[in-house]
């Protein structure tokens, strides 16, 4: 049976894409057998992150009108086998998804693969209701900033009572924090919230924190997740989260500020 | 809660059971439109949530006979209806106003003798029992709720206290037909003795609240209440004003 993970947050933009991506293929490389499905419908953006976006050929929405089988939508993943991507319609809207045809194509994946990792678009609409219903657990991606704050907040208010786990009385929906686009410079300065800031408002088992960086432009931009670039703070960071996830102590790192050298100074350009 | 057994060979798939509901009565004393709108609209605006999609009666009981017939209640229906209010009934109008009623699907109630009516004694007959609020219950249960209240949540203790052992996030609202103890920091909305209970306190160790009220008497925070921020408060009517006191 598969774990079922949803990505989600409220607030639009915040990296749910970018880390549904990382998160799915660090899953992937280390072994077990993932899926990760698209739940934007209309707006599709994991088929350019995931670097696929030419193989698409049947999306969910066929796989849910019976159009297509699973196996003709899945794209395999080229740089790592254990990895398939369900991509979302460009050209239909969010009312093609049901609750019926959603909970039926889970079930099949869930035979056949450890983790499904759901992108959930950005909203309390249907699309993200659908993305967030049938999940096991929930990552809600935080940027310090009041607004996303505010979103994160309301979105698991709705995980809390709107899901299956929560409607049938099950075991809840265990809520992870992930906090994107981190500065520890903007919040030794006071300008941005910082971990505490959120974390009283939120209340959340912290996953962990990427920092704001270069690296995730030029990871979408070339179609790699950016978990693969282990060089850059954000896939390491991406790393980290992954093991933590699976149950890995891993301290908390790109909280506090590096200290540069000289020439890290003269010649560093981190942002 | 099932009917007869011995009658019935399947099972019920509806039941018809009396029961006691308590609603709000907009009685209107004249019949200026525009008057009857903007005090409205001034009422309402004072906890517009509470109001939104609240079923009411129309009482047209304090009217007299000239004013029912001068009153253009198609054009009262109109006003409430605009007004996000759901009329499920009326009394106290006249035949033709029954009727207007009746076509709009809104029930028409018996009258009911009140406290002004007893000027027209020989006209009307005593009320019927259904019309008036039933007794409160004995048992009065406490609603005890221990996760995170989250933004966009609202919990509603119906007949009792609220007790809330965990924080209460900004844009959330907790209700109240008792007391409200809040054991986490207070940032929402809460809103105790809501369906008229003008004894009912609100207790909380960490006071933030976007907004109190208690009895439908209402106070938003425009940082008078940070001096109580952290400390264990509690909240009471005095005088027909808020008052809050570190405890």
């Amino acid at each position: 049976m598969a774990r079922i993970i949803v990505v989600t947050s409220g607030k639009g933009g915040v990296g749910k894409t970018t880390t549904s991506a990382a998160i799915s293929m660090g899953l992937a490389l280390r072994g077990h057998r993932t899926v990760v499905i698209d739940f934007d419908i209309g707006l599709r953006n994991l088929d350019l992150i995931m670097g696929c976006e030419r193989r698409v050929v049947y999306d969910f929405v066929n796989v849910i009108n019976n159009e297509a089988s699973l196996n003709q939508a899945l794209i395999k993943d080229k740089r790592c086998e254990n990895l398939f991507i369900l991509p979302a319609s460009q050209t239909r809207d969010k009312d093609a998804l049901t609750l019926e045809g959603v909970e039926r194509v889970l079930n099949e994946l869930s035979e056949n693969y450890d983790y499904i990792v759901c992108d959930s678009p950005a909203g309390i609409e249907r699309g993200a209701h659908l993305a967030m219903y049938f999940a096991d657990d929930a990552i809600v991606v935080t940027n310090p900033e009041v607004s996303s704050v505010r979103d994160s907040d309301r979105m698991l208010g709705l995980l809390a009572s709107k899901s299956r786990r929560a409607e049938q009385n099950q075991e809840p929906i265990r809520e992870y924090l992930l906090l994107t686009r981190y500065s520890p410079q903007r919040v030794k300065l006071g300008e941005m919230l910082s971990v505490d800031d959120v974390q009283e408002i939120l209340s959340l088992h912290l996953l962990g924190v990427i920092p704001e960086s270069k690296a995730v432009l030029s990871a979408s931009n070339s179609g790699n997740p950016v978990v693969i670039d282990d060089k850059s703070d954000a896939g390491q960071a991406y790393q980290d989260v992954v093991s933590r996830y699976l149950g890995e102590e891993v301290p908390q790192r790109f909280i506090d500020e590096e200290k540069k050298g000289l020439f890290g100074r003269l010649f560093g350009g981190k942002a | 809660m099932s009917s007869n057994p011995s009658q019935n060979t399947s099972p019920a798939a509806v039941e018809l059971k009396s029961g006691s509901i308590t609603l709000p009565i907009l009685k209107v004393h004249t019949v200026d439109m525009a008057d009857i709108d903007q005090q409205l609209q001034q009422k309402l605006g004072k906890a517009p949530e509470f109001f939104r999609n609240a079923p009411i009666i129309i009482d047209l009981g304090e009217l007299t006979e000239e004013q029912k017939q001068a009153l253009d209640f198609a054009s009262l229906l109109k006003t409430v209806q605009g007004l996000a209010l759901a009329p499920v009934g009326m009394r106290g109008g006249t035949p033709e106003q029954q009727k207007l009623a009746q076509a709009d699907k809104i029930a028409v109630l018996a009258d009911v003798r009140t406290e002004s009516a007893l000027d027209n004694a020989g006209e009307k007959k005593p009320a019927p029992k259904r019309a008036i609020p039933p007794p409160r219950p004995i048992t009065a249960t406490t609603k005890v709720i221990d996760q995170p209240v989250r933004s966009g949540q609202r919990i509603y203790a119906n007949g009792g206290d609220l007790i809330v052992l965990a924080q209460v996030s900004p844009g959330a609202e907790i209700m109240a037909d008792g007391n409200i103890h809040v054991y986490g920091p207070l940032k929402g909305r809460a809103l105790a003795g809501v369906q008229g209970n003008l004894e009912a306190r609100i207790y909380c160790s960490d006071l933030q609240a976007q907004l109190i009220a208690i009895g439908g008497h209402y106070r938003t925070n425009e940082g008078e209440d940070d001096a109580f921020k952290g400390k264990l408060v509690q909240v009471f009517l005095q005088d027909n004003a808020l008052v809050v006191e570190s405890l």
